[in-house]
Formats: C-alpha cells, sequence, structure tokens
C-alpha cells in the first residue's frame, strides 16, 4: 500500500494536477490512493478496449499454424515481419489506401459545410416550413442506404459517373446527422452572445464565422472524425459503382485480401493492421486538437 | 427563453410566435423585409443539403412505393405484374418479416444503451484531472480507427470455432463432459450456432467498434459542461457519486439524448457486420435483420418489389421509433447551461 503511492507521486503527480488535488483536501494517504484507484480503473477499462487490437497486431506477427494452434500464443516470439511487406504487395494496399483518402477527404469536406449552413439555419434562423424542413432533414437520416442503392446505380450510370470519384463521393456530401448535431449545438449557444453580436451589427453570415463556428469547434471536430470515419468504412457502395481496380478503396482491398489468403490468415491480419493504422496516425494527431479545441472552444462565461 | 425546441416548435408554427425579432422595434415594412431577407437566407443555407438529399435520398426512396407495387416474375426476362397493395400486404404479414423486426429491435435494444452507458463510463472516468490521462483518451477513442470490416474480422477470429483464442476449449473433449458455469456460457459464445449467441456476437463487435464513438461524443458533451459546476457541488458537500446523477448527467442530457436518437438509427441501419460475421441471416436466421433481409432479397433472390416493400417497413418502423423518443425523451433534456 506504502510503495505505490510513492511511485505514484514521483512519476505521475509532479505536474499541476496533483498539486491541484493536493491544495483541494487534507488526507494524503486516502487522496494518492484514490488516485491510484482511478489509473487502476482506467487501465483495467483500456485493456478490455485495447484487447482485440493487439490479438489481431500478434496473429499478424505469427505463423499461420500458431494462430490455429490449441494453445492461443500472446506474444510473438519470433515475429514474421514479412507478412506486412507480403500484404502491401501482393495487396495493392498502398494505392487502395490513396483512393479511401481522396474519396473521405471529398466527402469530410461536403458534409462539413452542407452540415453548418443547415445546422445554423435550423438553429438561428426563422423560415417558414422549419420544423418541417428539420423533420425532412432527421428523416434522410432513417433512409436505410440499403433502398436507395438500386435507383442510384441508375442515377450514377445516367450521369455518367460510373467508375469515378464523383460517383463516390456526390451522394454522401450530405448529412442528416451533420445538420442534427450542429443545430444541437448552436442551440447550446448562450442567448447572450446573439443578442451582444446583434448589437454589434453582426449579420448573420458573420456571426455564424465568428461566433457560432468558432464556438462549436468542439462538434465541428468530432463531426469531422465521424463523415471520416463513416466514409472511410463504406464498402457496398464503392464495390457498386466501381469497376476499375485503380479507383478501388482499402475495404474492398481488405475484402479482397482476406479472399485470396483463406489459408493465410496472417498477412489477412497484416492487411487488417495496415488498413487501420492510418487511421491510428490521424486520430492521435486529432487527439491534441479535439482536447485543446474542446477546453478552449467550450462556452465557459 | 423556455427552451430551444420550443422556440423552434413556435418559429415553425408561426413566424410570429417566437420571441421578438430585435431590440429595437423596426417599422413595419422593413421588418418585413427583414423576415423575408432571413427566411431567404435560411433557404439558401439548407438547399446544398437538401439537393443531395433529394437526388440521392428521397428519389430513390420514394421510388421504392412505385416498385412496391409491382410483383417480380419468378423467372428473369418475364414482365412485372401490377399487383397494387396485394404485395405489402403479403409481405409486411408474413412471420418471416415478423421475426426479422424482432431481431432488429432487440439488436438496437441490446447495442444502443450498452453503447451509451460504455461511453459515458470511460469519458468521465478520462475526464479526470491525472497526469498522463490524454493516453488513455487516446486508447478509449482507439476503435474508431476500425472499420465495421476491421471490427468483424478481428472478432470474427476471436469467437470462430477453427481459429481462435477459445477453440482449445470448445474441442477439449473432457470440459464438454463436464461443464462448468463458466465454460457454459463461453461455449455457445465460440460455437455461435445456437440461436440468439450469433446475434450477441454480432453485439459485442457493434458495440465494441462504436464505443470510441461513443467516447468521443460524450467527452465533447463533458467538455462543454462547466468545471465551475462540479466544483461548486464539491464545495457543496457532494460526493461523486451525486454530482455525477445531478450536476454531470443532466448537463449531458443533450448528448446522451442525441446519442440515443441516431444511435437507435444507426443500429437500425447496421449491415456491414451482420454480412461479414454471421453470413445469409445467420444460423436459424437468428441475424436475418431487417436490412439484410432487405439485401437477401436484392442480391440473391432478385425481388426488387419484396425489398421494395421491406424498405419502406424499416422505414416506418425507424420513423415511429424517433418520434417516440422525441416525444418522450426530450423533455427530460435540459439545454440551459
Amino acid at each position: 500500500m506504502s510503495v505505490e503511492p510513492i511511485t505514484l507521486r514521483g512519476t505521475e503527480l509532479s505536474g499541476k494536477a496533483g498539486t491541484e488535488v493536493e491544495a483541494a483536501r487534507p488526507g494524503k494517504r486516502g487522496r494518492r490512493l484514490r488516485i491510484f484507484g482511478r489509473y487502476v480503473a482506467l487501465s483495467v477499462l483500456a485493456f478490455v478496449v485495447l484487447f482485440p487490437i493487439y490479438i489481431t497486431i500478434v496473429n499478424s506477427l505469427l505463423q499461420p499454424s500458431q494462430i490455429a494452434a490449441k494453445s492461443p500464443t500472446f506474444f510473438p516470439t519470433s515475429p514474421q515481419w514479412h507478412t506486412y511487406s507480403d500484404a502491401w504487395s501482393s495487396g495493392h494496399l498502398g494505392a487502395y489506401l490513396r483512393n479511401s483518402f481522396i474519396q473521405t477527404g471529398l466527402i469530410v469536406a461536403g458534409q462539413l459545410v452542407t452540415s453548418i449552413l443547415a445546422g445554423y439555419a435550423f438553429a438561428f434562423l426563422r423560415f417558414p416550413l422549419k420544423r418541417t424542413l428539420f423533420v425532412v432533414f432527421l428523416a434522410t437520416l432513417m433512409v436505410p442506404f440499403e433502398i436507395t442503392i438500386i435507383t442510384n446505380l441508375q442515377t450514377i450510370n445516367t450521369l455518367g459517373w460510373y467508375d469515378s470519384f464523383a460517383a463516390l463521393a456526390v451522394p454522401f456530401l450530405a448529412t442528416g446527422f451533420g445538420a442534427f448535431l450542429l443545430r444541437q449545438t448552436f442551440l447550446q449557444l448562450p442567448q447572450d452572445l446573439q443578442d451582444a453580436a446583434k448589437l454589434d451589427g453582426y449579420g448573420h453570415l458573420r456571426f455564424l464565422a465568428r461566433v457560432a463556428v468558432p464556438l462549436a469547434r468542439p462538434t465541428i471536430a468530432a463531426l469531422a472524425v465521424f463523415s471520416f470515419l463513416s466514409a472511410w468504412n463504406q464498402y457496398l457502395w464503392p464495390l457498386l459503382v466501381t469497376k476499375d481496380d485503380r479507383l478501388r478503396t482499402v475495404q474492398i482491398g481488405l475484402k479482397q485480401l482476406r479472399a485470396t489468403n483463406i489459408d493465410q490468415v496472417n498477412i489477412t491480419f497484416a492487411g487488417t493492421v495496415i488498413a487501420f493504422i492510418p487511421l491510428v496516425i490521424l486520430l492521435l494527431i486529432f487527439q491534441k486538437q479535439l482536447v485543446r479545441g474542446l477546453t478552449a472552444g467550450a462556452v465557459k462565461g | 427563453m423556455s427552451t430551444p425546441v420550443d422556440a423552434v416548435v413556435g418559429a415553425g408554427a408561426g413566424a410570429g410566435s417566437g420571441e421578438p425579432p430585435a431590440v429595437v422595434p423596426l417599422p413595419r415594412r422593413r421588418r418585413f423585409s427583414r423576415r423575408v431577407r432571413e427566411a431567404g437566407l435560411g433557404y439558401l443555407l439548407l438547399l446544398p443539403a437538401f439537393l443531395i438529399f433529394s437526388v440521392f435520398i428521397f428519389y430513390p426512396f420514394f421510388r421504392n412505393f412505385y416498385l412496391g407495387f409491382f410483383s417480380t416474375p419468378p423467372f428473369p426476362g418475364q414482365p412485372k405484374n401490377y399487383v397494387g397493395l396485394d404485395q405489402y400486404k403479403d409481405v409486411l404479414t408474413s412471420s418471416e418479416f415478423l421475426d426479422s423486426l424482432k431481431v432488429t429491435v432487440i439488436f438496437a435494444v441490446i447495442t444502443v444503451p450498452v453503447g451509451i452507458a460504455l461511453g459515458i463510463l470511460l469519458a468521465v472516468l478520462a475526464h479526470q484531472k491525472l497526469k498522463g490521462v490524454g493516453i488513455y483518451r487516446a486508447f478509449f477513442s482507439s476503435t474508431v480507427a476500425t472499420s465495421i470490416a476491421v471490427a468483424a474480422v478481428i472478432f470474427g477470429t476471436l469467437l470462430s470455432p477453427q481459429v481462435g483464442l477459445l477453440q482449445g476449449i470448445q474441442t477439449e473433449p473432457s470440459i464438454l463432459q463436464n461443464p462448468d458455469p463458466i465454460i457454459n456460457i463461453s461455449l455457445p459464445v465460440i460455437r455461435s450456432f445456437i440461436p440468439s449467441v450469433a446475434l450477441t456476437a454480432v453485439a459485442v463487435t457493434t458495440i465494441w467498434q462504436n464505443l470510441g464513438l461513443s467516447f468521443i461524443l460524450m467527452s465533447a458533451g463533458l467538455q462543454a459542461v462547466p468545471d465551475e459546476l462540479q466544483e461548486a457541488a464539491e464545495i457543496d458537500g457532494a460526493g461523486p457519486w451525486t454530482r455525477f446523477w445531478s450536476v454531470t448527467l443532466p448537463l449531458l442530457s443533450p448528448t446522451i439524448f442525441f446519442a440515443f436518437v441516431v444511435g437507435s438509427i444507426f443500429a437500425f441501419q447496421a449491415f456491414g457486420q451482420i454480412d461479414l460475421l454471421t453470413p445469409r441471416g445467420g444460423p436459424l436466421k437468428t441475424t436475418n435483420v431487417l436490412t439484410y433481409y432487405i439485401y437477401d432479397q436484392l442480391q440473391f433472390s432478385k425481388n426488387d418489389g419484396k425489398a421494395a416493400v421491406l424498405a419502406i417497413a424499416l422505414f416506418g418502423v425507424t420513423l415511429l421509433l424517433t418520434l417516440i423518443q422525441f416525444q418522450f425523451l426530450e423533455r427530460r433534456v435540459s439545454y440551459e447551461r
């Protein structure tokens, strides 16, 4: 009991957070114990969340026979790094990743713009049929994508967009989800801000650009993450509208890799890791921006 | 200002019933032209999204009603028959449809509340002023980096009877003959043959894959909660549990409500994990959710008409659920700070 708090104080609690807590309450030992307990809880949950990813990485470095063995291997003693180069070269993952990034980038940019505009209109502007239109926007969320496929495929063909990035991106340039999310966020902005901006002579567009969007940054960041992920994860639609291998995205690449390497599960796992590494990196970058943006952007009096 | 939603309702019902538009009353004509300009701007801002929705969601959606009037002939090449509403009646009263609906509802009932609760748990734990908590935030949001295909590959392997962590247990005859409580639970999970266990496996995969997103959403909600309120409650002697129930949760309620509405809609549309983990609607159709049923009719039975009817039914059910949520849940949401 006495050992852990000491190491904790030495390594973890030297920063500002520790002193803040220290000043607030008496009873050092109980407090340290509680802080230690928090770390334990965080660590246990982190383990549960990360275990499936960990085991995937481990499996990607094993031989197929080890993966199929009765006693599971939790640590690769002789890692088979070549599975990654195998997956990369036989799976054409480089090209697939690039295509995914282009498709996803177009969709995210489009969705942010259309959602901010629509969310603003729903939150701050008054016009006839507003509630009806809002329900219409929400209704788009309830239309399962699978229903629209038959007709959308025909539309894409009519427009001559088959096998193009337009086919991959344009149907998804707007989202009812984003409009809803931003409406909710804009509605939470204090009324005083709006009144003050009005007194300063701000028009709607200036209020939108200078006040509403900066204050909604946490939500916009969250929406960007969400749009990115839902676009990145598509596979049914890209499969349907592209035939050209040079336009196909990484999810389909993963599917194909899996289908061609049924007896070599490790290569499929390596491909899986390659497919989610770009997102992990992006997320780590985003993490900082999120935390900073969230604390700075949140409305606090 | 009562609640923003009331304001929206008021503004929608008749533009005059909301709050007064400006501090200083303007002459009538100027006020009118201002209203027109504001409305014009409103429509203009909605236009880009509305265009996309019209072409790629509403048009294909409404075309389904038309497609639903025609029965698909048993052999390709024959002309489609106009059957009117008969097809709607037949499909919607069939036991296959009702079973599928049940599976869909169960799937949503499992995944949505559990996902949100876990998201809140992780967000609250990671919201503390602790050194190095940023690393845990990264860990907790990490599952968003996995796609549904990646998650399905991972869990498919973890739960697979041939390749997987649990397969040693399954093939051990002594254990099969000597079941103990723990094995009794894990065995069906391994096999995923037993009805509803397949659905559980799909649900677990879904919850895990969505956990990162749920965490990010709830964290964003928590970040917007002013720390002063927490501190004030702490000074007033409220323990962590009381603070959670009477400060954090109410202030988080807009986010939770949002997550509920959107989460339910997404749960009703889940498809990829079901297709990848339990092909062809799962053992004994236990994972044959409505979306999969539709896909099955389109892809394998080539029955556009039936698929169209099912799609409309799925839409109707989701719409009903959302309206109910807005009716009963949003009352408990506090938007004010």
